[in-house]
């Protein structure tokens, strides 16, 4: 009862004072820096925010109600739609809920073996192409150009690969219930070891190019702090998480594929005393995704040098009729948990599907976040959380 | 803790109430509590050291069936310092559904509410902030329950493609 009692006194606080510097600002909902259609109610007192109150569902599109008139193999396509910067990565999540319902099934003999190695190289060669593009826009957003360009130039590389993959450059519709869609292509996996072989020095270039830049430390360092308690009520998950000093990563911490086959570190933020840097600024979630991209390579790299296993790339089914039942299903995308709620009656469609996304969840922690900060520091609050307005709407 | 632990928990600690345990799910059991005391229950589960549900993953509504009387609301819980998890769900009638909020225990509960008020029509008492999340303020009806029958025409524009 004491949260609704503070929130209607700030309500109070919030009415508009004539004569007086307050006014209400409208950002969007088409802004350069908001990442898509976002729309923010300001309530400024010259430049700083007495409140930002984020306005959603300028791209909703009913993926929830759709899927409800579809089979589980047409709603992978849907799923696309939703983070279309990280599209393996949320086909990933949906498909391993389905099989998790489908495992009631003794029928369903389970994913094959060669498909989870191929879904991992998916996967994290997405995850890459994800936080170059956080890196990139946030320079871009806070005032750095060049960042972006050497960003898009190494995140094209990825999307030739996967056009290669699976003829597709944003949305893929490449994992599928059951396995993958297509075998590797010829000479796939040397073009993948020859990016990544380029790519692994290029971070450290990153690094001294914007991490450690004294304008962007200026903008980033200290500001916004989401510390721990804060971030798991808010729902953050993923890099939000991490940098607030939280070490939690379902890949390590509930293994789903084979990512227990690899070895692979979880970065997590850094208090820096020296530089002011505190856990969970924005900074450190920052931070986070420059280090997670060092990860992923090494788990590219384990795959490559281990070599993939031969066999089928798809389970054998008739169709996918999961048996009656529910699941909640997570999966760690690049911007947090993603999971799954299936209500299924048996048939080949779902009663009930629903998202929770991550980026959702870390928005909402916004209007918290930003109270009191300057007007600049709006940018750097929404590059940081880095979200992706196709998955907050659904 | 399993669920059934748990639910012998909430049994001897809120005694004369139909919270009732569903063991026959197919993959993991829930529990089902009334609404009148979902609010409490979230708080207890949140606070307790031992059960420490610091973590809301997801509130959705369900409707089953245009033909039921009711629809639900399931809470997914998971602890982050015990690392164990729980299902919960209320079962609210059709019409004028009513449930506590819970966003004073866990913040992002405010938005979950919203969205379920958006697409269901649930109405969460005491909730700071209860207002459409995803679709227009002036838009009629909630068009995830399965009787939902869209506008012909919103605003001049023709809706059905």
């Amino acid at each position: 009862m004491l949260a609704q009692s503070t929130a209607s006194e700030e309500r109070k606080f919030l009415e508009l004072k004539p004569f007086s510097d307050e006014m209400v600002v409208s950002m969007g909902p088409q802004h350069p820096s908001t990442h898509g259609v976002l729309r923010l109610e300001l309530r400024l007192d010259g430049e700083i925010v007495r409140e930002a109150i984020p306005h959603i569902g300028y791209l909703h599109r009913c993926f929830e109600k759709h899927a409800e008139n579809l089979s589980y193999q047409q709603i992978v396509p849907f799923t696309d739609r939703m983070d279309y910067i990280a599209a393996m990565n949320q086909n990933w999540g949906f498909c391993l809920a389905v099989e998790e319902l489908m495992s009631a099934d003794p029928k369903f003999a389970g994913v094959p073996e060669r498909a989870e190695y191929l879904r991992v190289l998916a996967g994290e060669l997405n995850r890459i192409a994800s936080h170059l593009l956080a890196f990139g826009t946030y320079g871009m957003d806070i005032g750095a150009f060049t960042p972006f360009l050497y960003a898009f130039r190494d995140r094209e590389k990825i999307l030739f690969l996967f056009e290669k993959l699976c003829g597709a450059r944003l949305t893929y519709n490449y994992i599928r219930v059951g396995g993958v869609s297509r075998d590797l292509p010829p000479g796939f996996l040397d073009d993948v070891r020859e990016f990544i072989d380029y790519f692994e020095p290029k971070i450290d270039e990153y690094n001294a190019l914007l991490t450690n830049n004294k304008i962007f430390l200026e903008r980033t360092i200290g500001v916004a702090i989401m510390d721990e308690a804060m971030a798991i009520s808010y729902g953050a998950t993923g890099p939000n998480l991490r940098g607030a000093g939280r070490k939690w990563d379902l890949r390590k911490d509930e293994p789903y594929s084979i990512y227990d086959r690899f070895d692979f570190d979880i970065p997590v933020g850094e208090e820096i005393p020296g530089a002011g840097a505190v856990l969970g600024d924005c900074w450190n979630r920052y931070k986070v995704r420059m280090d997670e991209m060092k990860e992923s390579v090494k788990i590219i790299r384990q795959v490559l040098d281990g070599g993939l296993p031969d066999g089928p790339i798809v389970a054998a089914m008739k169709a996918i009729r999961p048996p009656a039942g529910e699941v909640f299903s997570r999966s760690e995308a690049p911007r947090g948990e993603l999971g799954f709620y299936i209500v299924s009656d048996g048939s080949v469609k779902p009663v009930r599907l629903k998202a929770k996304s991550p980026c959702f969840c870390a928005l909402s922690a916004l209007q918290e976040l930003s109270r009191g900060l300057m007007i600049a520091d709006i940018i750097a609050i929404i590059g940081s959380i880095d979200i992706v307005m196709g998955e907050v709407d659904r | 803790m399993t669920t059934q632990e748990i639910f012998s928990r909430l049994q001897s600690k809120f005694e004369d109430n139909d919270i009732s345990i569903e063991t026959e799910a197919v993959l993991e059991p829930f529990i089902v509590v009334p609404s009148s005391l979902i609010a409490l229950i979230s708080e207890h589960l949140c606070r307790e050291s031992d059960l420490a549900f610091d973590s809301l993953q997801c509130l959705s509504g369900v409707d089953l069936s245009a033909s039921d009387e009711t629809m639900e609301i399931v809470y997914h819980l998971f602890s982050m310092t015990h690392q164990h998890d729980l299902t919960l769900k209320v079962i609210v009638p059709k019409v004028e559904p009513h449930v506590p909020t819970v966003e004073h225990v866990w913040k992002i509960a405010n938005w979950h509410e919203r969205e379920v008020y958006d697409l269901y029509g649930v109405v969460f008492d005491g909730h700071s902030d209860l207002r459409r999340i995803l679709l227009p303020d002036d838009w009629e009806g909630h068009p995830m329950r399965k009787d939902y029958k869209e506008p012909e025409i919103y605003r001049g524009m023709k809706v059905p493609y």
